[in-house]
């Protein structure tokens, strides 16, 4: 349940049973508040929606196209397949539909600097784009590791304007950079923003994030209907923090014949040790300013996570899908890196679609959840994917482990 | 002050930490409260350095347990807390070490943590464990009032002091909720930002705002963020009942307990008001 609020302070906008709440540092607390304050009233202004979504519609790019993939679904036993293409958002995943409305908020509150972090680079790079629209100075925080692991995006996000603070702590990645833009935030809470990527933290962000992403099923949901009459048998997405899936998600959440699958990484599998996978293997922690499940040790320390796309490399998940899982209403499935090259490879030879490693993790679950639906129902399913990004960024990640020629002949100067 | 949740209430005054701010003021002095990360470098480490720093004239001890993630912390904190873990450091060691320094010594000891390790026990157990380590307050800077029954509630039955924290960007009403759960002392957090960021101890806001807690409070006042040398601790020792150091005393301890013993006796000589 939620915590009861003392009189004074606003109530937590999410209600998302034992999961939730704002378990941060007093100095942060007054702009926890003042976000809760105001991010209902902005979202109820008709002048704030036509904003954001008349930057949808002209930058972003909004509808994104609902994609039939028949070489696909034959392949993985469906008898649909249908790919919600947040691959086609300017800057190339959903992350930047977030930003835009933050960034937006930011403005309205009279904030003048913007900070955020970022594991794969992605919502980094969607950040620094928003904040370069909007003539916003801004900072990311990006664990050292990913630093070197997604190197493109740190060119990007430079010359978008954008200052790029490696963080060395800890593991030196995604968990470490949220730490990072924390401290941040607690020196310098008066005029910056932290424009948090995903579904997670303290309220109200999992629910303005969600919000802001909610638009992705919303319009799957309609494109579904008025090309093909009829909804889904399943909506599958990744879940790193898990806002493409909430994005996703939330528009069908209300339709019981509509099985919702979190896809969540297993790295080099459970037994390793060396996963991201929180549904399986966490434990209910308060860490990142809410209470939801994490990795951790017996004593309560975070651990580290590992998945070969940086965006999934995180040992928690945001609190409405520990509750979507609590209450039944989703289920989550683990897949590991080899699975998740293999899919992306299969989905670039079968569509000419060359998705993210993180999205390839709910491509890879195809079969399975093909499986289970056709004996579940006695017909071969129609499944819904979030295509949340692409794989342009992924390039050097797959030439290490699948095209070590090509690594090789970039290395000796004989590739661009 | 006492919030309506409280199942025993206690005269704040009556436990160790209201004795010693009591003394403290008697003295007509500041209280120095000294922050150390338990198992910081290591078990035996931290031991020979929490007790050198008792010996040369600690007030009250805020013994730190460590965190993986201690996100309001600033760098060296963060580094203490690491090194801790990688010597092994658990809540069950930092309790002994807690209990070891009990014995030896009067002063009250406040545990400093994050909710995630502390929440990994039951907590009705774990306040058992405190008052059996002979910890007298505790200290959760992620758990605002909002939040902090699950603690505090049975914190406060095992009679445990609950100490606050209240930050320059704390409104009225904030401050008000803060105050309503704190006993022992309530902590003001000198300055906008984490642990041992630069702090200017001239600047007027600073002074106004520990002299409206001070007037507003009912219970002792301790600044702490930042703090680093005699003249820092002489500046607010006239502003509040307490100066909180950490940071400067976790790098002081790094050259070991002499140099640690010698940091607290240059600090306390700043407490006179």
């Amino acid at each position: 349940m939620s915590a009861p609020s003392p009189s004074g302070a606003p109530p937590l906008l999410a209600d998302f049973g034992e999961f939730g709440g704002r378990y941060v540092a007093e100095t942060l607390m007054p702009a926890v508040e003042e976000l809760a304050r105001e991010w209902p009233k902005a979202w109820a202004d008709p002048d704030f929606q036509d904003s954001y979504r008349t930057i949808l519609r002209d930058y972003v790019g909004r509808p994104t196209a609902l994609t039939e993939a028949p070489r696909l679904a034959k392949s993985v036993g469906a008898a649909q397949l249908l790919l919600k293409r947040e691959d086609l958002c300017h800057t190339g995943a959903h992350k930047i539909n977030n930003c835009i409305g933050q960034v937006l908020l930011a403005k309205r509150l009279g904030k003048t600097r913007i900070i955020a972090e970022t594991g794969a680079g992605q919502h980094g790079v969607a950040t620094a784009t928003a904040c370069a629209y909007f003539g916003l100075p801004c900072v990311v925080y990006m664990g050292a590791e990913d630093v070197a692991r997604q190197a493109l995006n740190v060119v990007r996000m430079r010359l978008l304007g954008t200052e790029v603070r490696p963080v060395h702590s800890g593991s030196a990645t995604l968990k470490d950079a949220i730490n990072g833009a924390l401290r941040d935030w607690v020196a310098n809470v008066r005029d910056t923003h932290y424009v948090i990527g995903s579904v997670m933290g303290p309220d109200p962000y999992p629910l303005m994030v969600r919000e802001l992403q909610r638009v992705i099923g919303e319009e799957a949901r309609e494109q579904a209907l008025s090309k093909f009459g009829a909804l889904p048998d399943a909506v599958v997405a990744c879940v790193g923090g898990g806002s493409n899936a909430m994005g996703i998600f939330t528009a069908f959440v209300g339709d019981p014949s509509v099985e919702l699958i979190g896809v969540e990484a297993t790295g080099e599998g459970i037994a390793s040790g060396r996963h991201a996978a929180t549904m399986a293997e966490g434990a209910l922690g308060v860490y990142h300013g809410m209470r939801s499940l994490v990795l951790q040790s017996v004593d309560g320390q975070l651990q580290e996570a590992h998945s070969i796309s940086a965006g999934l490399d995180y040992p928690g998940i945001g609190p409405e899908h520990a509750h979507l899982r609590a209450t039944g209403r989703a289920r989550y499935l683990g897949v590991g890196d080899t699975e998740a090259l293999e899919a992306m490879e299969l989905l670039a030879r079968t569509e000419g679609i060359i998705p993210a490693l993180e999205t390839s993790h709910a491509l890879a679950a195809l079969p399975r959840i093909a499986g289970e639906l056709r004996a579940k129902l006695g017909r071969d399913p129609v499944i819904m994917v979030n295509l949340s990004g692409r794989g342009d960024k992924d390039m050097h990640t797959v030439m290490k482990v699948r095209d070590q020629g090509a690594e090789a002949m970039v290395g000796e100067g004989m590739l661009p | 002050m006492n919030s309506s949740t409280e199942s025993a209430p206690l005269d704040a005054g009556a436990t160790r930490i209201g004795q010693r701010f009591k003394a403290c003021r008697d003295e007509g002095r500041a209280a120095l409260v000294g922050y150390l990360t338990a198992f910081d470098p290591d078990r035996e480490g931290s031991l020979a350095r929490i007790f050198a720093a008792c010996e040369a004239g600690l007030d009250v001890l805020e013994l730190g347990v460590p965190f993986s993630d201690p996100a309001a912390d600033g760098p060296t904190i963060q580094e203490a807390m690491g090194r801790a873990l990688a010597a092994g450091a658990t809540l069950e060691g930092s309790l002994e070490i807690a209990a070891a320094v009990r014995e030896r010594f009067d002063l009250p000891v406040v545990l400093f943590g994050y909710a995630n390790p502390l929440l990994r026990r039951e907590p009705a157990d774990l306040c058992q464990s405190l008052v059996a380590a002979g910890v007298d307050g505790l200290l959760v800077v992620d758990l605002p009032p909002e939040h902090c029954g699950i603690l505090r509630d049975p914190a406060r039955a095992a009679g445990l002091d609950w100490i606050g924290l209240c930050a320059p960007t704390s409104t009225e009403a904030r401050i008000g909720r803060v105050l309503e759960v704190t006993t022992g002392f309530v902590y003001a957090v000198s300055l906008t930002g984490v642990t041992g960021t630069k702090l200017d101890v001239t600047d007027p806001g600073l002074h106004a705002q520990l002299a409206a807690l001070r007037e507003r409070a009912g219970i002792p006042v301790a600044v702490g963020f930042g703090v680093r040398d005699a003249q820092q601790v002489h500046a607010l020792a006239g502003h509040a009942d307490g100066v909180i150091v950490g940071s400067a005393l976790v790098e002081a301890g790094k050259a070991g307990p002499e140099a640690l013993a010698a940091k607290i006796r240059e600090l306390a000589a700043g407490l006179a008001r």
